[in-house]
């Protein structure tokens, strides 16, 4: 399954690092983040629900790039 | 500007004028040292607290560690500096704190700016949908409408989904779709694409597509994911940033203690802690590789979105580089070069007018669904009046007897006109398909119908030709006396002509491995039948690709309209894209070495260091938005 979440982060490093993090969540099968539009598409894994997987990539993120923040 | 960078911008403001007042206000010893830290803490404290958390979660090389490095440095020096006596320089740590903010703040907005054009730019996404149900009105997401609804779309309001035309008649506005500034008008039964604006009337239409599927979504879906197609260029810059910091840390290490050192042990002189400490302070505040960080993925972005604006939709910032380098483009000929549709090109031997012949020959075919009829019926142009016709009778093979205004009309080719007894002649140029027309069998010369040249064939040619492209080729399934005549009016180079759609495969392989050198080639097809060739190409250029899916599929560049003149815009668009990177590289990593060798020979002090971070930055994101203007 994939999914398309609006992001806030500074610069386009930071957006590189989110996007690293994101890519090694339990759950998570592939992640790209976009820092030109703002937006990270996130692709679960088989059977992941979202709704739990994410605040984990939040939590990751954050541990990378304090200053970010993903909605979900 | 947002919440966060007005906040910067006051702390900006707040601690340069605390900085100005300290310089007038005569206190020495602690207290001065407490005055300064104030405007310090105001415009540092969250570079500081970053750079800490960086530590502390194992990730620390990153830039505002290397300004916390270096202006904490700069701070401890003028407090020794202080303690043994002399009055310390506190201003250079704070200042350069406070360029370092004016950059990080200078970028976020012009960043934040572009984003916001580019995304003007590319404002096709439909809010809503109107349903009209029981007379009332009804606004619902376009998500939600299912296929064979009709929608409402009020004049100014956007398409929000593909469909047919159920009732009314307007006109649309494409701009944001093709870059095409004359409006299109639309009858009823017309295909209209999403994203189109409706201008003088209301329309019904009735939808065929999901708005998933719909046109301005798949546009949407493709521009908003180009960016995720890295460029060797984002490549390298990233890979560069990784291997870059960590060498810059330790060199500026090496620069700090090996001098000193050095001095001391072989060469018997006073060592000079401080001075080298300040060097390797300054060659921190140089390293930072931001300018380079920022302005390359956005100068792509940038150049995606102008490109999207111009109605040329690019996939990604790799196809970009390699759109850059082409220097041999093959046409497909129908579709791309011809219009690919039949029209009537010339009469000839007429002894009546032209118009006549043809209003003559529009209605004997005026039942027809042959390809031929219909473009007799669109040259004639006017309604047509079934009841000036009758006894229509269909020869197979040969064409149509009818009897028009009670005069025996007879089209067809040269064995029709044989039956009926008129002496023809023959078209002695037989481009097209020729139509003999007879009246009370007497010959009344023929039409000649053919595929047109697209009015900017011409002028695309030349246009490719001056912006860098060495050869061009022209690959057809059409005869060769057809394929030779358009190309040698358009003065194509080369060309191969009555090939199979496999065949085409076949010939672009051969190009490609008969051209050495690092040009590339681009393939430009309409999508009917060639994908695979727009697939095995270095690139393929799909155009005229509104509602094709096949050819947004396999393409890496779509032309949202069929005016091959784009191509070339593609092309200049791209080579102007990938000079601004190229600029941007020499200029930021010339600028920044050549500081790093001034410090770390003592030639170049805090400020120049300061300029050669914040602004080779600044420049550097300038010249990026500069990829946004695509003007011809």
């Amino acid at each position: 399954m994939k999914k398309s979440y609006k992001i806030d982060v500074d610069c386009a490093n930071c957006a590189a690092k989110m996007e690293d993090a994101t890519k090694n969540t339990e759950g998570v099968k592939d992640a790209t983040v976009n820092f030109m539009m703002l937006k990270m598409n996130v692709e679960f894994e088989d059977g992941a629900d979202p709704k739990e997987v994410m605040p984990r990539v939040l939590d990751n993120c954050k541990k990378v790039e304090d200053d970010c923040e993903i909605f979900f | 500007m947002n919440k966060k960078q007005k906040k910067t911008l006051y702390r900006i403001i707040i601690s340069a004028v605390l900085l100005i007042a300290l310089y007038f206000i005569p206190v020495t010893g602690a207290l001065r040292f407490i005055l300064y830290m104030v405007p310090y803490f105001i415009i540092g404290y969250d570079v500081l607290r970053k750079a800490f958390k960086g530590i502390k979660n194992r990730q620390p090389m990153d830039e505002s560690l290397l300004m916390c490095i270096a202006t904490v440095g700069a701070i401890v020096l003028a407090v020794y500096q202080d303690l043994s006596g002399l009055k310390g320089d506190y201003v250079e740590a704070i200042a350069v704190m406070l360029f370092y903010q004016v950059g990080e703040w200078f970028q976020s907005v012009a960043v934040g700016k572009s984003r916001r054009n580019i995304t003007e730019l590319m404002d096709i996404r439909p809010d809503y949908a109107n349903i009209e149900t029981d007379g009332e009105l009804e606004q619902v997401d376009p998500d939600e409408v299912e296929v064979g609804t009709v929608i409402y779309v009020k004049p100014g309001e956007k398409i929000p989904i593909d469909g047919i035309v159920a009732s009314g008649s307007s006109t649309l506005d494409t701009a944001a779709l093709t870059g095409e500034s004359l409006p299109r008008n639309i009858v009823e039964g017309d295909e209209v694409i999403s994203g189109c604006i409706n201008l003088t009337s209301p329309l019904r239409i009735k939808t065929t597509k999901e708005f998933g599927e719909s046109t301005v979504s798949k546009i949407l879906d493709l521009v908003e994911n180009a960016s995720s197609h890295k460029s060797k260029s984002e490549n390298f810059i990233t890979k560069f940033a990784r291997i870059y910091t960590p060498a810059v840390v330790y060199s500026a290490i090496a620069l700090a203690v090996l001098p000193p050192i050095v001095r001391m042990l072989f060469m018997g002189a006073e060592p000079m802690w401080g001075s080298f400490v300040y060097r390797a302070l300054s060659f921190l505040v140089i390293s930072c590789p931001c300018a380079l960080v920022v302005s390359i993925p956005l100068t792509f972005f940038a150049g995606i979105g102008g490109a999207s604006h111009a109605g040329v939709l690019i996939k990604g910032s790799n196809y970009l580089e390699t759109l850059s380098e082409t220097d041999t483009v093959v046409f497909d000929k129908t579709g791309t070069l011809t219009k690919g549709n039949f029209e009537v090109d010339a009469v000839h031997h007429c002894p009546i007018k032209e118009d006549e012949l043809i209003e003559m020959a529009a209605l004997a075919e005026a039942a027809s669904t042959h390809p031929i009829s219909q473009s007799l019926r669109r040259a004639y142009s006017r309604e047509i009046d079934r009841s000036r016709v009758s006894d229509i009778e269909e020869i197979a093979g040969q064409g149509i007897k009818a009897v028009v205004d009670g005069k025996r009309v007879a089209v067809g080719n040269t064995k029709l006109m044989a039956a009926v007894g008129a002496e023809y002649i023959e078209c002695p140029d037989d481009i097209g398909t020729v139509i003999h027309v007879s009246v009370d069998s007497e010959y009344a010369g023929h039409i000649v119908i053919s595929d047109i040249i697209k009015p900017h064939s011409a002028d695309a040619v030349r246009a490719l030709k001056s912006c860098g492209v060495k050869r061009t080729v022209m690959l057809t399934g059409d005869a060769v006396k057809i394929a030779d005549k358009v190309a040698s009016e358009l003065h194509i180079d080369e060309v191969h002509a009555e090939l199979l759609p496999s065949d085409k495969v076949d010939r672009v392989d051969a190009l490609i491995s008969a051209k050495g050198g690092k040009g590339k080639l681009a393939f430009v097809g309409d999508g009917i039948n060639d994908a695979p060739v727009l697939s095995r190409a270095d690139i393929g250029i799909a155009m005229g690709a509104m509602g094709s899916d096949a050819a947004i599929e396999a393409a890496d560049v779509v032309l949202m309209d069929d005016d091959p003149l784009k191509i070339a815009d593609a092309i200049r668009i791209a080579k102007k894209c990938l000079r601004i990177v190229k600029e941007n590289i020499v200029f930021a990593i010339g600028i920044k070495l050549l500081c790093l060798l001034l410090s770390a020979l003592g030639l170049a002090g805090m400020w120049l260091a300061v300029f050669a971070d914040v602004g080779v930055m600044v420049l550097c994101v300038l010249n990026a938005i500069r990829a946004l203007i695509t003007k011809r």
